[in-house]
């Protein structure tokens, strides 16, 4: 088992708490794992992307390879279609479609979402209204989680039991949301 | 499942090792991509019950003398800087070299490579060379960890400073670490060893060669360390990979089925029979090092460059950080056919946060400032180094920590009205408070203009060394006139006041000193969330 992983996003969305479930949940499947982060400028609102490996086999680089990521799992769609020259031949795209608007030259919608058509199948989420009715709107994160895991290797309740360890100290109610998230982007991946 | 693994940042990895080796101090200024080490030992409750003092340092330079320090009384003791924070501290770091040290001392220095965050590309490892310190650069968390021991211990042995070499790649990167059992903390001992330490030429010249004549130990060292191995391997064509090219190196081979030799380094300086070995054997010799082409540039006159590949001859690039599909490409794979980034995709900045009292700053100097014929404003490194951007483009120079105020100076020297420099409030403790002393000695007019927000902002929101009322009590204590050190508050209400108060300190012919105070709202927020938590 190996898989590669981009996560993207904009500083501040919280692509580092997907990277984080995911960690721990391979971590306690004995899995190997090497996930690269931005820290620093660009978290100033910049685009920002984690590269995710997991695998059963002793892992090398830091990084994943142009044309060998298997899911490129975005929480913002501009963002999705910045890294497509890593994604694998039969790689997925899931992403998030609220858009992150911080520059004036964003594109239409109509546009990203052509593009995002080319990609093969990919998963479009309406991640910010599936969050909502989970209970936050700061869950849509979570809700891409769910909307990816499908493809990322590990068991859904293997996931959750990651949130459940990230969210833990912040109480009871707060993880309920973000499993209710989860289970919603799921769902949506699964249908 | 396993639960002796932790899942580390390379930084975390240097201080989870140092912590477990029995550090008794860190000493540090931020910088990415190094900052996490010492947040990582301010944060952890084993490194508290033990009493390692782990508080941020002014700069560099006070941090590196402050480790130096605590080796001399026999103790543990670890500095961590970004690359170009050891520029700061090179004097201390030079002459440490000299002194030698006593309790082992680790210099984590890191790299960017790339410059994600920075304004150069410098080496580290030169330094290693230039102070002639052993230099280890380890591929992995794991070997990171491990290495933190070794380090302390090689450094004991030799009586020398260790420099831990790392790069934003390993530092920014996280993977499963098995820990080993700690050891305790050194006792205090501190020994009167003047010959040593008192750096006057009859000393200094006795020390210097005894530096050189442990040259050939530290090779020795060199080719026994587990940092440098030669791997399973065979044919003409051979790789020497060092620090995370190893990394690269490893996927390119497995992911194409590349039949080649193999050398991984990790220690300095290079274990010279291990290296003679690989070129013996080898036609031809791929030299991928993280970094500058430090060693390459050896070896192609020592070995002769016809046989040696690398980043001089544009096998590899000459600048910018490896990627495994770059060393793929420079062992002659065909890059990979892969979909293309869409037109429509522009590029995304990063900016001020929205409400941040930077912004307001900004919107005040642009109006006050275009007043005048010339409105150059120097600037310096924070987070209001985005003020050169768009919207604002408010600022026109950025250089290096505390050159704000200096250059504006050296400016006004040659004529130029007003001279007006931006700077933050951890920046002027840092390397501001010195520039502004000889603009008050000199009389110069400048108006300096510093944007305190509480806080080092940009590196994440460390505590900054001077701020608020400290900073106007600096001011006033290095002579600027009171009357000259006004306080503004950058919020949109107040632009008219502020506005007026950066006119009359413009045209005021001497030293003035105007503070925008307010407080980072990245730091408020991240307090109440605190305050939020630690009610539940
Ligand atoms: C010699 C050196 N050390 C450290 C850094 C990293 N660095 C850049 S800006 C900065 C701090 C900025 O803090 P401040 O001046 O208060 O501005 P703010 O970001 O809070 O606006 C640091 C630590 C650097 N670039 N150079
Ligand atoms: S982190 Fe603080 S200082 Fe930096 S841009 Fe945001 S609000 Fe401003």
């Amino acid at each position: 088992m190996q898989k590669n992983i981009i996560l993207a996003g904009v500083g501040g969305q919280g692509i580092l708490s997907i990277a984080a479930v995911i960690d721990w949940a391979a971590l306690h499947e004995g899995l190997n794992i090497r996930q690269a982060e931005v820290h620093g400028m660009s978290q100033r609102g910049g685009a920002v992307q984690s590269h995710l490996r997991i695998s059963d086999q002793e892992l090398f680089a830091d990084l994943i390879g142009l044309g060998t990521a298997d899911l490129i799992l975005s929480v913002e769609p501009l963002e999705a279609l910045r890294y497509l020259p890593y994604l694998a031949p039969d790689g997925r795209v899931v992403t998030s479609l609220d858009p992150f608007v911080n520059m004036t030259s964003y594109p239409p919608m109509e546009e990203i979402e052509a593009e995002l058509g080319k990609t093969g199948h990919p998963v479009l989420v309406h991640a910010a209204d599936l969050a909502k009715d989970a209970g936050s709107a700061r869950a849509s994160n979570m809700v891409m989680l769910g909307a990816g895991a499908p493809f990322t290797g590990i068991a859904p309740s293997k996931l959750e039991a990651g949130i459940e360890a990230l969210f833990g100290t912040k109480g009871q109610e707060v993880v309920d949301i973000n499993i209710r998230a989860f289970r919603k982007g799921l769902q949506l991946s699964n249908t | 499942m396993n639960h002796s693994r932790l899942l580390l940042l390379g930084a975390e990895a240097v201080a989870q090792g140092a912590i477990d080796a029995g550090l008794s101090g860190v000493y540090a200024y931020p910088g990415t991509p190094s900052t996490e080490i010492t947040e990582y030992i301010q944060r952890s409750a084993p490194a508290r019950q033990s009493g390692i003092r782990s508080a941020w340092s002014a700069n560099e330079k006070t941090a590196y003398e402050a480790a130096l320090g605590m080796s001399y009384a026999g103790k543990r003791s670890l500095v961590c800087m970004k690359h170009v924070g050891l520029n700061v501290a090179a004097d201390a770091f030079m002459n440490s070299a000299i002194t030698g040290v006593n309790g082992g001392l680790v210099l984590a220095v890191a790299d960017d490579p790339s410059m994600h965050s920075s304004q150069n590309e410098q080496d580290s490892r030169v330094y290693g060379r230039f102070a002639m310190v052993p230099v280890l650069e380890p591929a992995s968390q794991q070997e990171l960890y491990d290495a933190m021991f070794h380090a302390f211990e090689l450094s004991e042995a030799v009586r020398l400073p260790v420099i831990m070499r790392m790069t934003t790649r390993l530092s920014h990167s996280r993977a499963g670490v098995e820990l080993k059992a700690s050891l305790e903390q050194n006792p205090l001992n501190a020994e009167y060893a003047p010959g040593r330490f008192v750096l006057m030429p009859q000393n200094a010249r006795v020390q210097y060669r005894h530096l050189l004549d442990l040259q050939p130990m530290l090779e020795a060292l060199s080719e026994s360390s587990f940092l440098n191995q030669p791997v399973e391997g065979h044919g003409p064509l051979g790789i020497i990979a060092f620090g995370v090219g190893y990394n690269y190196a490893m996927e390119a081979r497995k992911a194409h089925g590349i039949e080649c030799r193999l050398l991984k380094i990790g220690q300095y300086p290079l274990p010279r029979t291990q290296v003679n070995e690989l070129f013996e054997a080898c036609s031809e010799v791929l030299v991928v090092e993280e970094g500058y082409p430090v060693y390459e540039e050896l070896f192609r006159s020592y070995f002769g460059s016809a046989k040696v590949r690398g980043r001089m001859d544009g096998t590899l690039p000459r600048d910018g950080e490896l990627t495994t599909d770059l060393v793929a490409a420079a062992l002659g794979v065909k890059p990979p056919e892969t979909a293309t980034t869409p037109e429509i995709v522009v590029g995304r900045p990063p900016e001020l946060c929205k409400g941040c009292g930077h912004r307001d700053m900004f919107d005040a100097i642009n109006i006050a400032i275009k007043e005048n014929a010339d409105h150059h404003v120097f600037s310096d490194i924070g987070c209001y180094t985005l003020g050169a951007l768009a919207p604002y483009n408010a600022i026109h120079t950025c250089v290096d920590m505390g050159a704000a105020i200096t250059m504006a100076k050296g400016a006004a020297d040659a004529g130029l009205r007003p001279a007006v420099c931006v700077i933050g409030d951890s920046t002027f403790a840092h390397s501001g408070m010195t520039g502004l002393l000889d603009a008050v000695n000199d009389r110069t007019p400048v108006t300096v203009i510093i944007a305190d927000n509480d806080t080092t902002a940009m590196t994440g929101g460390q505590c900054s060394s001077a701020s608020g009322s400290k900073l106007v009590k600096i001011c006033i204590g290095l002579g600027v006139e009171e009357a000259h050190i006004r306080t503004i508050v950058p919020l949109r209400q107040h632009l008219h006041e502020n506005v007026s108060v950066l006119r009359d300190e413009f045209a005021y012919n001497g030293v003035s000193v105007v503070i925008a105070q307010r407080e980072c709202i990245e730091t408020v927020a991240k307090k109440k969330r605190r305050a939020a938590a630690s009610a539940q």
